[in-house]
């Protein structure tokens, strides 16, 4: 018998794969011939659904953008690769796409854990990454060819804090994170610090890893505690079932959750499950402001009547910010380049306004979105303004940036600006919409 | 005490799975001395047959009882077919040589089926329709139970018993324990041992499905390489049990389940992380190689050189 487990062990070492790194060699014309940009996402793994909807967004924001003559009259050509949803398939396949394809740029993932994984592979032959959905703080701080175009964890986990403490009067909280995710470990910690700040206490944190498929004992555990909402800072796949788990063991308390839980495929796992559960999110599909819904129908067309999630639009917004930094900068010299990325300023997007700040992060605001499962929707609840984001959000600064910013097609039709910008100016607070985004339904 | 009777109903869930699984090792083992390593993959199998035809046959769109029961029969009978092809097509060829060439062949269908299944569905994982509508129910104080739990138990505990019958009462199963006494003795008193053996391998892989269905209805992801860590702890759980002996794979699939909740429900408060999970398995596998490689329920004396 221990002979057998002996040769089953060097069975799965001998598998086990070896990534190479190699080094840039350069000499890649910067003036002309097509631009060429690297898209790494999960196409395939766990979390298949963010990588499906990054692609889309930034194959539409590419197509629009060639259809208006390309940018300096270079096309743009994407290059995408599958990282599988693994961080070592993902600093792989960005070496292979920076030494290999000789890309200009390059734009990923959606998890943390893969972008911080594949971020110093772009550091170091220094081309310019682009994260569109990211939002481990950690990610930028690789370096200063790394940026993003969403908001950051610290941010997102004190906004669900926020609601949980003054929307839904709750007094204590369990969490219950992914133990290996960069995300969730982020998530958790700054919800506790803003829940705590707010008077809250967090009585129980229990973990789990990806892949698991029974959440039953951690639920029990936080069951025992009886605490006023359960935060699940997770991925789609894991939050479907430990949503239906719990509410199979009698827990009915708000379920509370971020980004990672926008994708269908939540519906299909959770079902009734997801009944009184929200998240924080980028933005809201049914947000009637004249951009998004451009953007929205835009992309119905494209991929039969899906609807964009918040990845699709941070994914388009990202390749629009790229597309603006080069034109910009004229031309695709890396070192120009990033530059011309980190000069972006009131860049108005389908996810808001954005304005790359000087740790290479974007200050945007959030909405709060309640789960319809019977509807299978996200119905808009509040926006939370980030704090000492008044500036980027005032009208005055949103209604001057289309001429000095940028001139996307898909901005042009609404000089306005995000209702959400436009609807609060210069408030840290929470703030009802006022102007904008009616609830849906 | 409402939170371990819930955690127990959680462990014996899930040892349950682990139960029908390892009954297909210690089957497979009892009768050729080999550790079928493809048959956590067979559970994997069983699951896909059900997501195919709960799909194919409309059971997703308007779910039932006669759904369930047609999905969960119809996969078993794939399974079994499926694996009755794996033992005429890989394993018989070369059981005539050593016991280590049939072990790597097992290593290497697992390998295949995995990525056979990899490039037919991809990796992305799927989510299974839920056959039945799901209601809970109170036992005392806190505790709950699924109906979709009631189900795992009773299948599980309905198909062990049909083994028992099948084992101890009809003559396939007369001739199972022969084959497994000694082989060569019972060809020599006329018993057919290649269909004694592609049947054992249709029973066991028909067991493994019943499990990938029913845990499909409990957590309803399923994707190729979801039989990997199910399987060894099914392993673990047939040689807690004493492999080779089906009332021990029953009763180590419960316990390593059971040991497993316990651990990730109890432990996190006294600082061991739920990532532990995994390791609860393999370390009582370490502890019962050294201590009682029997198993629980084994006897020593059968050893053969």
């Amino acid at each position: 018998m221990k002979r057998i487990l002996l040769t089953f062990g060097l069975i799965i070492s001998l598998l086990t794969p070896l990534a190479c790194v190699r080094k840039n060699e350069g000499g890649v014309s910067d003036n002309t011939g097509p631009i060429k940009v690297g898209v790494y996402v999960d196409l395939t793994g766990a979390t298949a659904g963010f990588g499906q909807s990054t692609k889309n967004g930034i194959e539409l924001a590419k197509d629009e953008i060639n259809a208006n003559g390309g940018i300096n009259s270079r096309q743009i050509q994407l290059i995408t690769e599958d990282d599988q949803g693994r961080p070592e398939q993902a600093k792989t396949v960005v070496s292979k796409l920076i030494n290999q394809d000789k890309v200009h740029a390059v734009l990923g993932e959606v998890a943390s854990t893969n972008s911080l994984a594949a971020a110093p592979v772009a550091q170091e032959a220094k081309i310019p990454m682009i994260t569109p959905s990211s939002t481990n703080p950690k990610v930028t701080q690789t370096g200063d060819y790394i940026f993003r175009v969403c908001f950051i964890d610290p941010f997102q986990g004190a906004v669900m804090a926020k609601f949980a403490a003054n929307s839904l009067k709750a007094k204590t909280a369990a969490i219950f994170g992914d133990v290996n995710s960069d995300y969730s470990k982020g998530l958790t910690e700054f919800f506790e610090r803003e829940f705590n700040r707010l008077g809250g206490q967090v009585i129980d944190k229990q973990s789990y890893a990806q892949q698991d498929r029974d959440f039953k004992a951690q639920l029990t555990a936080i069951r025992a505690k009886n605490p006023g909402v359960i935060y699940v800072p997770g991925y789609y796949g894991e939050v479907g079932i430990i949503s239906k788990q719990a509410r199979e063991l009698g827990i009915t308390v708000p379920i509370l959750g971020g980004d990672g839980w926008d994708n269908p495929e939540i519906w299909n796992l959770g079902g009734e499950a997801m009944k009184n559960t929200f998240i924080s999110n980028h933005y809201s599909v049914d947000d009637p402001s004249p951009s998004i819904q451009k953007f929205v129908s835009a992309y119905k067309a494209r991929f039969s009547g899906t609807s964009p999630d918040s990845l699709a639009a941070l994914a388009y917004d990202a390749m629009y910010i790229l597309a603006d930094a080069i034109r910009r900068a004229g031309t695709t010299d890396p070192t120009k380049l990033r530059d011309a990325i980190a000069q972006t300023s009131n860049f108005l997007g389908v996810t808001g306004s954005i304005t790359i700040n000087k740790d290479r992060d974007s200050v945007k605001p959030a909405v709060v979105l309640e789960l319809d499962p019977a509807g299978r929707k996200f119905i808009y609840k509040e926006t939370v303004q980030p704090e000492g984001a008044a500036a980027a959000a005032s009208p005055a600064a949103a209604a001057a940036s289309p001429a000095a910013a940028t001139a996307s097609p898909a901005m042009a039709a609404s000089p306005a600006g995000s209702p959400a910008s436009a609807a609060s100016p210069g408030k840290n607070t929470n703030s009802a919409p006022g102007a904008s985004p009616a609830p849906t339904k | 005490m409402d939170t371990f009777v819930q955690q127990l109903i959680n462990g014996l869930t899930v040892g349950s799975i682990y139960a029908l699984i390892a009954l297909g090792y210690t089957m497979v083992y009892g009768i050729l001395r080999l550790i079928n390593f493809a048959h956590g993959d067979i559970y994997m199998v069983g699951a896909y047959a059900g997501f195919i035809l709960a799909a194919q046959l409309g059971f997703a769109a308007n779910p039932g009882m006669f759904g369930l029961a047609v999905t969960l029969i119809g996969s078993m009978v794939i399974a079994g077919l499926i694996g009755m092809a794996i033992e005429r097509f890989a394993y018989r060829p070369v059981r005539k040589y050593s016991r280590m060439t049939t072990l790597i062949t097992a290593i290497g269908m697992s390998l295949f089926l995995e990525n056979l299944f990899v490039v037919i569905f991809s990796p992305t994982p799927r989510s299974f329709p839920q056959l039945m509508q799901n209601q809970n129910y109170t036992l005392f104080g806190n505790a709950a139970i699924s109906k979709t739990q009631i189900l795992i138990f009773a299948v599980s505990i309905a198909l062990m018993v049909l083994l028992q019958w099948v084992i101890y009462r009809t003559k396939v199963g007369t001739a199972m324990r022969a084959v497994s006494f000694n082989l060569n003795s019972a060809k020599l008193m006329g018993i057919n041992t290649d269909f004694i053996i592609a049947f054992t391998f249709a029973l066991g892989s028909a067991l493994a499905a019943a499990g990938g269905v029913l845990t499909a209805q409990y957590n309803p992801k399923i994707d190729p390489l979801m039989g990997i860590i199910t399987g060894l702890k099914a392993f673990v759980a047939a040689v807690l049990g004493g492999i080779g002996n089906i009332p021990g794979a029953v009763l180590g699939g419960l316990l390593i389940g059971a040991a497993e909740t316990f651990v990730v429900g109890y432990g996190q408060n006294i600082g061991i992380p739920s990532t532990y999970r995994d390791a609860v398995a393999f370390s009582i596998l370490i502890l019962v190689l050294l201590f009682r490689p029997a198993g629980l329920l084994g006897s020593t004396v059968q050893e053969k050189v």
